[in-house]
């Protein structure tokens, strides 16, 4: 067995197979499920730390199977795609273990795990697509299999806000298909190399680079968020928040930023693209949507459409700094890439946890939770303060690596202000959470106290995720010059995209 | 492997016989011949591979006054294709159909419709060509009136008519071939052919009827009621294979045959046709209240994208990106034909069990049945074009062939339909997970849920990750 074209399937089958023996397992049968995930997603884990070190050592791990003549399914693996792949696997086993207490005893738990291990498996193989074709499929195959669990719940609301999902979805995958398919005519099959392969394409090809261009960041926007393609985002919110968190830290919105960077950097070029003057129109398109989201978010009510609209904000700043040419730049947008996951999965965790102990879903609700509540709000606390880029969570390195890097390529008159204006924007809508948390007092009752406090606030399998997410939070920031860490990886992957 | 051609005729006419004959063990002999057939098919596409096109006259007379089976990739592939759906309805249909009548009335005329795509998917001449047509028709009305309603009765009439004026036309053209060329053998005419008025007026004839019977808009109007008042098996066969029998005597006659006289203008004219079928079947089947209706229009949309290849075809200069997309063009038929089979097949599952098929009033299905319901969410995806179904690389050759030609209408029109499409399938998804507690668990049963799951598994799965072969297997011409 040819060990190094195996790992990257087997990396997307440990998911990919415990989901489909789960979806025909009973109802009742608990234990066998939760077994199945945890041995799934911890041997995901183990053979993705095989996957980092052999990256690092550049070591080539690729598969490949044909479709049709000239269509390869192509998994490869390099720094970009392991950052990918380890992120959603960390994350992945930490959902896990929130989703088990958070569906406790509710109905289709089979169908639920069944569909939660098939998105991961999408997310970890589109990470892993070595070419533009294998990530189409993996990106249609998100879509689909999230679908279901954005409508789990079935309500009127639910399966609203999933048939919105999949309209924006699937017609953002439409524009991405036809651009695929433009480019494969054009060029040929479309690997992901470093650097980017387009450059070497005659001067006559240029203006329908940039319609393809265009067109695969519109398809690739939609799920991204980017302003005015956002519009299902707020909707999706009627999911179940283990969901909600899976889908705005890892799954669908960052990978669709995720195929932003591919695109300007591993197929375009990021100095082909600046030659072609892309990358400006991407940079406007992504302070427009950090702008817009960060008001919006402070519009909103609701806890989790609040959050959600943050992510529409801080997403864009991957964007961004795909946007900003030159490798410090880079590396902001690409660290933000794990940074952005950690941070929001805590806060959507926390509020999770607010919704199932206490029956709290507004802001307005939340005074003095944090006496009730403690560990759960100081986790919703440190990931807050990252988002708006207090030192040292991991936020503040994100912002100060894209501020440095606007300085450096010269687009500071424009990106610093959109920066400011952004990290003012989130502490007014964070700040006055935190404050209605830990100093107001509590109202006489909340409003639905389904779970009493005991020895913890809340039921474990709630509570750790959560903690232990805002302690990753914490760590990269802290850390953040250890080896192994986001940043530097991230300073890794931008080395080898400009060929240092 | 001149045996399995042989084979692929004799053995549902035979087993027909045995029905007709037995009428008490009738389902385990049309299992049995089905599976037996489904054998001969594995063998004559795994001969085709080998050998390269297989020729077969029977009883030694030549071509002219015998008869002559001929079999290459694409008949091979469609006949395979045949045998699995065929065989996968008949295992449903031992459980669909409960008494003994039906039975004895099902599967004679089943089988003989068998015997009838066989042959005329092995055809090597007109003549021949022209009595199997006439009797794969005469066989489908037979089978979709069997219901026995009145809604029945009506469409198979309308059914019965419109497909004698389909073969009349079919024999209108294939009387001049005679009269200008003095032979009806394929292989020959392809030689013989030059553009002229007789190979013009005996192409559109031809045409012109098949045309009706594959229901390309506008001539579609008596398939969707034809299609949505038969009985779930019926209805997944005439979807899935019996239209598609009559645009494979299109495709060959306009890229093999005739390929001297065809002019791309024509072909802009039947792509046209398509784009009209692809968008106003599927602007229907979103309207559409019941699943059955949706499904049949669905089939009016789809055949749209077969015919959307023409202008492409014929734009491309021969070459491998033309045979691309051929290959694309046969893909999506046979993900087509698994596809709406298994659809039609699961509705008849909600339609037994739930006593009705509105779609308004599904809620809850996916709680009640969901193995149906992940059945139709499976063909949904090959019937959209998503991946890894076999549908994507089908569209992903339409579309790549659109932009190599500067063709961008089709390229338009494909998107718009994909989407419809998706609207359509979520409509019904979207009340299939909606919320209706139910108190008691239907019976769910295996023989009727499992051939229409493997369908849809063979449409979404198998022939996307699976398919490369297809493209090599139609490069074996005749």
């Amino acid at each position: 067995m040819n060990w190094d074209a195996w790992l990257p399937v087997l990396v997307v089958a440990s998911s990919l197979l415990p989901g489909l023996v789960i979806f025909f397992l009973r109802e009742g049968s608990h234990r066998l499920r939760t077994a199945l995930n945890l041995a799934g997603a911890i041997l995901k884990l183990l053979l993705v730390g095989i996957l980092i070190w052999g990256v690092f050592h550049e070591h080539v791990y690729e598969s490949r199977w044909t479709l049709a003549p000239g269509l390869d399914l192509v998994l490869h693996a390099d720094t970009l795609s392991v950052l990918f792949v380890t992120l959603s696997t960390v994350l992945w086993l930490v959902t896990t273990i929130y989703a088990i207490g958070y569906l406790e005893n509710a109905p289709h738990r089979s169908r639920f795990f069944g569909f939660f291990s098939l998105c991961v498996s999408a997310t970890v193989g589109l990470a892993l697509a070595g070419n533009l074709f294998t990530f189409v499929i993996f990106f249609e195959l998100l879509t689909l299999v999230t679908y279901p669990l954005v409508a789990h719940r079935g309500t009127p609301e639910a399966v609203r806000g999933a048939r919105i999902y999949l309209t924006y979805t699937l017609g953002g995958g439409m524009l991405l298909l036809i651009g695929t398919v433009w480019l494969h005519v054009l060029a040929g099959p479309t690997a992901f190399v470093e650097g980017g392969t387009l450059g070497s394409l005659p001067a006559e090809y240029h203006p329908q680079l940039k319609m393809i261009f265009l067109l695969l960041i519109m398809g690739l926007g939609v799920k991204a968020a980017l302003v005015p393609l956002h519009g299902w985002l707020p909707h999706a919110m009627v999911a179940p928040a283990p969901v909600s968190a899976l889908l705005h830290a890892v799954a669908v919105v960052k990978a669709g930023a995720f195929g932003i960077v591919r695109v300007v950097y591993d197929v375009y070029g990021v100095n082909f693209a600046d030659q072609l003057g892309l990358l400006t129109g991407l940079g406007i398109a992504a302070a427009v949507t950090i702008v817009y989201g960060s008001v919006m978010a402070l519009l909103q009510d609701n806890l989790k459409k609040r959050l959600a609209y943050s992510t529409v904000s801080q997403v864009s700043y991957i964007a961004l700094g795909t946007a900003i040419l030159g490798p410090i730049g880079t590396i902001g947008g690409i660290v933000h890439l794990v940074h952005q996951g950690i941070m929001k999965i805590t806060l959507f965790f926390a509020a999770g946890n607010y919704a199932e102990t206490l029956g709290i879903h507004k802001v307005s609700e939340m005074n003095g939770v944090g006496r009730r509540m403690p560990a759960t709000t100081l986790a919703f606390s440190v990931a807050a303060l990252g988002m708006i880029g207090v030192p040292p969570v991991a936020g503040f390195v994100s912002k100060w690596y894209l501020g440095l890097g606007a300085l450096e390529a010269g687009m500071a008159a424009w990106v610093m202000p959109v920066l400011i204006a952004s990290s003012v924007l989130n502490a007014a809508y964070f700040l006055p959470v935190l404050y209605r948390a830990w100093f107001r007092e509590p109202g006489p009752a909340w409003p639905a106290e389904h779970i009493p406090a005991a020895r913890f606030e809340t039921s474990a399998t709630l509570l750790w995720p959560p903690v232990v997410t805002a302690m990753l939070a914490l760590a990269a920031g802290l850390f953040a010059a250890a080896p192994y860490s986001p940043l530097e990886w991230a300073t890794l992957i931008a080395h080898r995209e400009y060929g240092l | 492997m001149t045996d399995a051609m042989i084979g692929l005729v004799a053995l549902p006419l035979a087993g027909a016989l045995a029905t007709l004959l037995l009428p008490r063990s009738a389902t385990a002999v049309a299992i049995g011949t089905g599976l037996a057939i489904t054998v001969a098919a594995g063998l004559l596409l795994f001969g085709v591979a080998t050998q390269g096109a297989l020729h077969y006259e029977i009883g030694g007379w030549s071509a002219g006054l015998g008869i002559a089976l001929r079999a290459d990739g694409l008949s091979a592939l469609l006949l395979l294709m045949t045998a699995l759906v065929m065989l996968a309805a008949s295992v449903y249909a031992s459980a669909y159909f409960s008494t003994v009548s039906e039975r004895a009335r099902f599967w004679p005329l089943w089988l003989l419709l068998w015997t009838s795509l066989n042959a005329l998917l092995l055809s090597g001449d007109l003549f021949n060509l022209y009595v199997t047509l006439e009797l794969l028709g005469l066989s489908a009305v037979a089978l979709a009136s069997l219901g026995g309603k009145r809604a029945a009765v009506a469409a198979a009439l309308r059914y019965l008519l419109v497909g004698l004026l389909g073969s009349m036309m079919f024999l209108a053209g294939v009387g001049l071939i005679y009269a200008g060329y003095g032979t009806l053998d394929l292989a020959q005419l392809a030689l013989a052919i030059g553009a002229g008025p007789v190979a013009w007026t005996a192409l559109a004839l031809m045409t012109a009827g098949l045309l009706l019977k594959t229901a390309l808009f506008p001539l579609h109007f008596w398939l969707p009621p034809a299609h949505a008042s038969a009985s779930a098996p019926v209805s997944a066969v005439l979807s899935a294979l019996v239209v598609k029998a009559a645009f494979y005597l299109v495709l060959r006659l306009w890229l093999d045959v005739f390929a001297n006289v065809v002019t791309p203008a024509a072909a802009d004219l039947l792509g046209v046709l398509g784009a009209g079928a692809v968008l106003w079947g599927s602007w229907r089947a979103l309207q559409a209240e019941r699943l059955k209706l949706l499904a049949a229009w669905s089939t009016v949309a789809q055949l749209g994208y077969l015919f959307l290849f023409f202008p492409l075809l014929l734009a491309l200069p021969p070459g491998p990106a033309r045979e691309l997309a051929a290959g694309g063009l046969v893909m999506l038929a046979l993900t087509h034909g698994f596809a709406k089979a298994s659809l039609f097949l699961a509705i008849g599952i909600i339609q037994q069990r739930c006593g009705h098929d509105t779609i308004r009033e599904l809620d809850g299905t996916a709680q009640r049945l969901p193995a149906t319901t992940f059945a139709i969410a499976l063909a949904g995806v090959a019937l959209i074009g998503l991946p890894p179904s076999g549908a994507f690389l089908g569209k992903w050759q339409l579309l790549a062939g659109a932009v190599a030609t500067g063709q961008w209408v089709w390229l338009v029109v494909t998107a718009i339909g994909s989407l419809l499409a998706a609207a359509y399938i979520v409509r019904v998804l979207g009340h299939a997970f909606g919320h209706r507690p139910y108190p008691n668990l239907p019976v769910s049963v295996a023989r009727e849920e499992w051939p229409a799951l493997l369908l849809a598994a063979m449409a979404a799965l198998v022939l996307g990750l699976a398919g490369a072969p297809v493209w090599g297997l139609l490069e074996i011409g005749t």
